[in-house]
């Protein structure tokens, strides 16, 4: 089973609208409820970063019978060090993500305590992409 | 204070949404129809805390009214959340939470009242 949702960057009404639809999905299959939630939370993590970093992005999720696959790419400023953005608390997101209760410098480092790989790329300038895997078992 | 010695101390609790919001002078914005119960809670403004807890089913209280609150406690199996401080829910959160079942309460205590209030009365903390 394979999913696309596009996000708009600093669109912060909509943010969670992919995680959402991806949670009834997964409910729909009867994966665990743990899991559910460990997945839809690393990726609303990663809807959040798109909305209060990037310009656009795009997330391609695929189920595969033993388990998830969601790759999340945006256009954007992409990110500098990435050793020093998965540390918690380093973050360079403006007030306004802040006031939206964000911004804390703790996505990504949640991403990956809720994923079992995780690997990033990114260009400074031009985007950044993650690929988040969960196992079902 | 660790948690068994909390527990000699304190009374706990599992409270339903109705007296909690008797005990806090709170509007229940959106109901439930199940007959659901919240024994612990957590109080935050910042939703990257909150995506961070491991328990399910737990009361949030917050003063952070925006749709992202409510976004939070879906993606986090909260199904019970507190707007402190005179905050008020607007429709699109209103609408989140019911497409999701999340009782969604308001009152005009601060996030401090209303956890305290809480505490005392047997709900427990998360940690």
């Amino acid at each position: 089973m394979e999913f696309e949702y596009e996000i708009t960057g600093g669109d912060f009404s909509r943010a969670g609208f992919a995680s959402s639809h991806l949670k009834k999905i997964l409910k729909q299959i009867n994966i665990e409820p743990r899991l559910i939630k460990k997945i839809v939370i690393a990726l609303y993590e990663a809807e959040v970063n798109i909305v209060a970093h990037a310009f656009e992005g795009r997330i391609k999720v695929s189920i595969e019978p033993d388990r998830i696959i969601m790759d999340v790419t945006d256009k954007g400023p992409g990110i500098e060090d990435i050793d020093r953005a998965m540390e918690d608390g380093y973050s360079t997101a403006s007030e306004e993500v802040r006031e939206m209760g964000f911004g804390a410098g703790m996505g990504l480092s949640n991403i990956k305590n809720n994923s079992d790989d995780l690997e990033i790329n990114s260009t400074v300038d031009e985007g950044t992409e993650l690929r988040i895997v969960k196992r079902f078992k | 204070m660790n948690d068994k010695e909390l527990t000699k101390v304190r009374k706990h609790k599992a409270m339903k949404v109705s007296e909690i919001a008797d005990l806090i002078n709170a509007n229940i914005v959106c109901d439930c129809k199940d007959d659901r119960e919240v024994s612990k809670a957590f109080a935050s403004d910042l939703m990257s805390d909150v995506l961070t807890l491991e328990t399910d089913n737990t009361l949030l209280i917050t003063g952070l009214a925006n749709v992202q609150a409510i976004r939070t406690a879906e993606m986090s199996d909260i199904n019970c959340i507190v707007f402190a401080r005179n905050k008020k829910v607007n429709e699109e959160m209103k609408k989140v939470a019911l497409e999701n079942d999340i009782v969604v309460l308001e009152t005009s205590f601060s996030v401090f009242r209303t956890s305290g209030i809480l505490y005392q009365e047997g709900i427990k903390p998360i940690f």
